[in-house]
This record gives structure tokens, C-alpha cells and sequence, in this order.
């Protein structure tokens, strides 16, 4: 039975101080009546680390810390051969278990991690999934041509790839000047700083959907990723009809070189793990996925933050600079700027270990 | 009652600690999870409707009748309150689980109160990562799935036809939904894709030695009668080392009736005339006895496990 919970957050009183040694009768518990006071000074170390972190704590006790863990765990093992007190046993393992997280945690915290992540984690976390992203790249080249070839073939596909709301005039007939508007920029910035808000929002969700659904050996990941840039096709195949595929190019590539860019890391990030679960060499299975989880992990976060750049690219820049050549500045410079951040950008590791 | 109620022998695992120590840990059951994820997105949720009301009542108004309005489109200190609602919630969604699961608790608030953690199934060390990708995957898991299913459940209701896809779709995600319950570590996707397990906290105090105190202890005699008790080879081999564990459970635990019980069975099984009112003496010598006797044996690597063998 496991100890009411009140009395573990309430019941920290004061330690009996314990008895005199000489006076048990047992060897095992005279073992255990001198170790007890090493065991105590770690549970209490212990305690103070899972409540308020390392900071509140003396500096020797810190230093003390590995010490104290290595008796306790020596003690544990002493005591399964030597001693039949279940009860001390019992303290004994959890005290160790404690002790054990302690010392084996996480080994920074969140500020930390994310100062590693983007002095170099993240590149590096890329560079690893680079076979998935090109397959993941080129499964989205093909979808956008699917979509193409699927629309040409027959307009009727348009309307089942493309959602479109009822005023939306980007629908097969429309004229040059019709779509043409549709490119064009708004008079104020009014209202474009919550739209981005929201996009971020909408974004994100789509690219972790990818990610996650990689988990089923990464055939969701890829279909949906079909599924996205067969839309693209099929639009591109609207305004090519009306010779705008330049215009439309620049349009896109304002936010789209960071956001398409991040739904291929996401997608590709997802296909990592289906792809370690389906062929994991010679690791055990669930060893393989824990490894590639952890990597799209890392790219994921990435790809958040490539989510956030893309809604504000696509808020602002996108709805109010206009002409092609000044939109194709701003898309190029920020692939240039991705590809030479993920590719080039090689700082070397930081610590001695990396875990 | 399958999962919860299994036993929790049947949940016990051997981690080996990087010092080649093999520790016993509980996984946790996977209805104290479920408890510790309702907690935590109750507290999540009236989190953000406490966020909103109070950005609403210092906005004063601002943001009335403005939601999805675009005439009215927002202007301002009302954008700004807009994003910081959108924002707001997205952090606290994500931010919630990791930064908590980061600290040195490894757990959520819920998580705590239930008593159980995260940890690296492997036994070294719980990466960052692996925090951050468990939870990665908890939407698409759970949230997803049960809104999906619960759409797909009112829409079935109302007499709507749902096709094959429809049904493929529920299909798929009620796997995601209840893949904790197809393997025996109770790994969610998020678990498996991640490399942790979530295990119970050890919260064990130290209990007091027992051959220090009352008639167990070197000197140890009644206080009662003020006399010792001493048995033979033959009466303390009745017994073993699971014997003496109950033993010692009743003489930390057991009321006085309970233990005139045992009092009563001992001495019936080594020929004893039982007599009355000073049961604990006895039971406290019997063990302090019975148990010198094992752990002796022990040293020369003679065990007994229990009174059959």
C-alpha cells in the first residue's frame, strides 16, 4: 500500500533522532543505524532539488550529492544480500529512485536548452533527417504536379482540391483582372497583425498534425503533404491559364519559401520516424522510434518558430509590398537565409557531452 | 475495471541504473494518467477563461461584438488584446506540460498530485527532446481523436451518412486513442516516439528499527511481565523470510487485536500454550528472533523464502 498523499506534503516534521546504535540486537540493523544519517542528508538534498531546483542549495551538499547517492545505492545493494527489514528495503529503493532522477534529470533547463537549440541544435537536427527531406521534397514536387495534370485533365477537380469560400473569385473563369486582385495589397495594415495570430495558430497545428501522424510508418505524413501541394498545383494551374504564373510565384514566395520550407521539415520530420519504425536496422524497434522522436522533436520546435516568421511575412510583407521583382526579394532572402542557417551555419558543439 | 485494477505486481519493472544497480519501479496505472490529464486540463482551461475575463474587464469593453466582424475590423490596443488572447493560448497549451515536465519533479501538476512522473525507459537520462516530442504528439493523439469521434458520434446521431472514409477515419484514430491499452507498459504514442514511460513517485519514509525497541531489541524483555523470551532451533524454523516480512508489516501497522490473532496462530503452530496480554512481547522477540536466525543463514547464502520451502 502506498502512503496517503497528504501526509508526504503535509508530514515533512522533525526526524527522530535515531537510537543508539549499540542497542540493536541485529547486525542488519546496526548496518542500517549507521549509514542511516548519509541516507537522510540525501532524501532531505533530495527533497530541497525537486521543490526549488539547484539554486536553493548549499553548495556542499551539492558537491556532496553524487557521494551520497553512490552510498545509498551501495547501501541498497548490501542490504538485499544482508538484511530481510522490508520496510528500511522498501525506503532504500525509493529513496535510491529519487536520488536516481535527481542526478540522471533532465539535464538543463528549458532557457538553456533553447540557447543550444538555436546556436546549433537545430541545424544539426536538420542536417540529420536529410535523406527524408528530400524524399519528402520530392513527394511534394509530385504532388504539385499531380495537382496540375489533375486540373487540366478535368475542371472539375479544381473544386475538389482547392476549399474555397463563397466569394472567393480564384475559381476556373475567372478573368486576368479578377485574379489579379486577388494579388494585390491591401490599403492599410489594419487587421493584419490579429490575421497573423491567427494563421500562426493554424499553421503550427497543420505542421505538428504532419509530424505526428509520421508515427504510422509515415504514409499519413507523406499524403498529406500530397494533399497540400496538389492545391498548390491545381492554383498554379488557374493563373498560369491566365499567364500570372510569375506574378503569382512572387506573391507565394514571400511567406511560402518559410512556410512550404517548414511543412517539408515537418513532414519530413514525421516520415524520420515512420521510416525508423518500418526499417530499424539493427536497433529494437521502440529504441529506433525514441531516437527519431527525439530528432523531429528538435526539428519541430523549429519548425514553430519558422511558423511564426511565415504568418508575419504573410500578414504584412505579402499584403502590402507590391510588384513581382520587390516580392521575389524578400521570398529569395528568406530561403537564402534558412538554406544557409540549416546547410552552412556549422558552429561546433558546445559542451563535452551532448545528450 | 481491466487496466486500473490489475495488480501492482503485474506493473513492476527491473531499470538498471547506469552503476548496474537494478531498481524496481511501478508504472503508473493508466487510470491514475487519465486522472492526472483531467486535472491538468482543468486547470489549463480555467486558466485561460480566468486570463480572458481579466484581459476583457481591464480592456473594459473594448473587445465587445468584434469577434470574426469584418466590418468592424480591430483597430489598436484591441488587435493587440486579440493576439495576445490567440498567443496566450497557444503558449500556455504547449508551454504547461514542458516547462513543468523539464523541471527536476518531471511531472505536471496533476501529475504530482497523483503521485507519478516521467521517466527514460532506457534508465540513463531524460532528454529535453524526449520531453518535447511526447508532448508534441498529445494532440494528435488525444485531443484530435476525441473531438473527431465525438463529431462523428452527434453526426451519426442525427441521421447523417457518413461513408466508408468516415468510418476508416474513427477507425484510426480510436487506435491512437487506445493504444495504451494494446501493450503492457501502458506507452502512449507519445511514450513510444519519445522513449519515456510514466511511473509512479516513490513516496516511502523511513520506518524505525524495530530490534531497537520493546522485546526484539538485545535486552529485550517483556515490559509487561519483565520476562524473555527464547526460542529454540526447531520453533524458528517453522518459518521464512515471507513469514517474517508479514510479521513485521503487522507489528509496524496492526491493531492489538490483530496481533493477539497472530500471537494466537504462532504459538499454535510451534506447540505453545498461548496466553494473554502481552502479545506484542512475544511477537517483538519471535521476530527479532526468526530474524537473526535468516539473515544469519543468509550471510552463508542459505535462504528460505517462505514456510514451505
Amino acid at each position: 500500500m502506498k502512503a496517503p498523499v497528504l501526509s508526504a506534503w503535509f508530514g515533512r516534521g522533525a526526524v527522530a533522532a535515531p537510537p543508539d546504535i549499540a542497542s540493536a540486537a541485529l547486525r542488519s540493523d546496526r548496518f542500517r543505524l549507521e549509514r542511516e544519517g548519509d541516507w537522510r542528508r540525501l532524501e532531505s538534498i533530495v527533497a530541497r532539488m525537486e521543490r526549488g531546483g539547484l539554486k536553493r542549495i548549499a553548495d556542499d551538499d551539492l558537491l556532496a550529492l553524487p557521494a551520497l547517492y553512490r552510498t545509498a545505492a551501495s547501501s541498497l545493494s548490501v542490504a538485499r544480500e544482508t538484511s530481510l527489514d522490508a520496510a528500511t528495503l522498501a525506503y532504500l529503493e525509493g529513496l535510491v529512485q529519487r536520488a536516481w532522477f535527481q542526478v540522471y534529470g533532465p539535464p538543463k533547463g528549458f532557457a538553456a536548452w533553447l540557447r543550444d537549440f538555436v546556436l546549433g541544435g537545430w541545424s544539426r537536427a536538420v542536417r540529420a533527417i536529410w535523406l527524408d527531406i528530400c524524399i519528402t521534397l520530392f513527394v511534394m514536387v509530385a504532388g504539385a504536379i499531380v495537382g496540375w495534370l489533375l486540373v487540366a485533365r478535368d475542371e472539375a477537380w479544381y473544386y475538389r482540391l482547392v476549399p474555397g469560400g463563397l466569394a472567393d473569385t480564384r475559381v476556373p473563369g475567372a478573368s486576368r483582372e479578377e485574379l489579379l486582385a486577388t494579388l494585390a495589397t491591401e490599403e492599410s495594415a489594419v487587421g493584419l497583425s490579429t490575421f497573423a495570430a491567427n494563421l500562426f495558430s493554424n499553421n503550427s497545428a497543420v505542421c505538428i498534425l504532419a509530424f505526428a501522424l509520421g508515427f504510422a510508418f509515415g504514409i499519413p505524413s507523406l499524403l498529406l503533404m500530397v494533399h497540400n501541394m496538389a492545391m498548390l498545383g491545381a492554383i498554379l494551374w488557374l493563373f498560369s491559364g491566365q499567364g500570372l504564373t510569375l506574378e503569382l510565384s512572387a506573391w507565394l514566395s514571400v511567406h511560402g519559401t518559410t512556410e512550404i520550407f517548414g511543412i517539408l521539415l515537418s513532414g519530413a520530420a514525421g516520415l524520420h520516424i515512420g521510416r525508423s519504425m518500418a526499417f530499424p536496422g539493427t536497433r529494437p524497434v521502440l529504441v529506433a522510434a525514441a531516437e527519431a522522436g527525439q530528432r523531429g522533436a528538435v526539428v519541430m520546435v523549429g519548425v514553430v518558430i519558422m511558423m511564426i516568421v511565415a504568418a508575419l511575412l504573410e500578414a504584412f510583407p505579402r499584403q502590402l509590398v507590391d510588384g513581382t521583382g520587390s516580392r521575389f526579394l524578400i521570398g529569395g532572402m528568406m530561403l537564402a537565409f534558412w538554406l544557409a542557417y540549416f546547410f552552412l551555419y556549422r558552429p561546433r558543439r558546445a559542451g563535452p557531452e551532448q545528450a | 475495471m481491466s487496466a486500473a485494477a490489475l495488480p501492482a505486481n503485474k506493473r513492476r519493472r527491473m531499470m538498471v541504473t547506469p552503476e548496474g544497480l537494478a531498481l524496481p519501479i511501478t508504472i503508473a496505472s493508466r487510470g491514475s494518467r487519465a486522472g492526472a490529464l483531467i486535472i491538468d486540463v482543468i486547470i489549463i482551461i480555467a486558466g485561460l477563461i480566468a486570463f480572458n475575463l481579466l484581459v476583457r474587464w481591464i480592456a473594459g469593453g473594448l473587445l465587445d461584438g468584434t469577434v470574426l466582424d469584418v466590418e468592424a475590423a480591430p483597430r489598436g490596443a484591441q488587435e493587440f488584446l486579440q493576439i495576445l488572447l490567440v498567443i496566450a493560448g497557444f503558449v500556455t497549451w504547449y508551454g504547461y506540460f514542458l516547462v513543468q515536465e523539464l523541471g527536476p519533479r518531471g511531472a505536471t501538476f496533476g501529475k504530482r498530485l497523483v503521485g507519478i512522473r516521467i521517466a527514460a525507459r532506457s534508465g540513463g537520462r531524460l532528454a529535453a527532446e524526449a520531453v518535447i516530442a511526447r508532448n508534441l504528439l498529445r494532440d494528435i493523439e488525444l485531443f484530435y481523436p476525441l473531438v473527431f469521434i465525438l463529431a462523428m458520434l452527434i453526426g451519426a446521431t442525427m441521421g447523417e451518412d457518413l461513408g466508408t472514409l468516415a468510418w476508416a477515419a474513427t477507425a484510426w484514430f480510436a487506435l491512437f486513442l487506445l493504444l495504451p491499452f494494446f501493450n503492457r507498459e501502458a506507452l502512449r504514442a507519445g511514450d513510444i516516439i519519445a522513449g519515456t514511460w510514466v511511473v509512479e513517485t516513490p513516496r516511502t519514509r523511513l520506518a524505525k528499527t524495530l530490534s531497537t525497541q520493546g522485546a526484539a531489541a538485545a535486552s529485550g524483555a517483556s515490559d509487561v511481565t519483565g520476562m524473555r523470551y527464547a526460542f529454540g532451533e526447531a520453533e524458528l524454523s517453522v518459518y521464512g523470510e515471507k513469514e517474517l516480512q508479514t510479521l513485521e508489516r503487522m507489528l509496524r501497522e496492526s491493531s492489538p487485536e490483530a496481533l493477539a490473532t497472530v500471537h494466537a496462530a504462532i504459538c499454535r503452530k510451534i506447540g505453545w500454550d498461548p496466553g494473554a496480554g502481552d502479545e506484542r512481547a512475544f511477537l517483538e522477540a519471535f521476530y527479532g528472533q526468526l530474524r537473526a536466525k535468516l539473515e544469519g543463514e543468509m550471510r552463508f547464502g542459505k535462504r528460505k523464502a517462505d514456510k514451505f520451502s
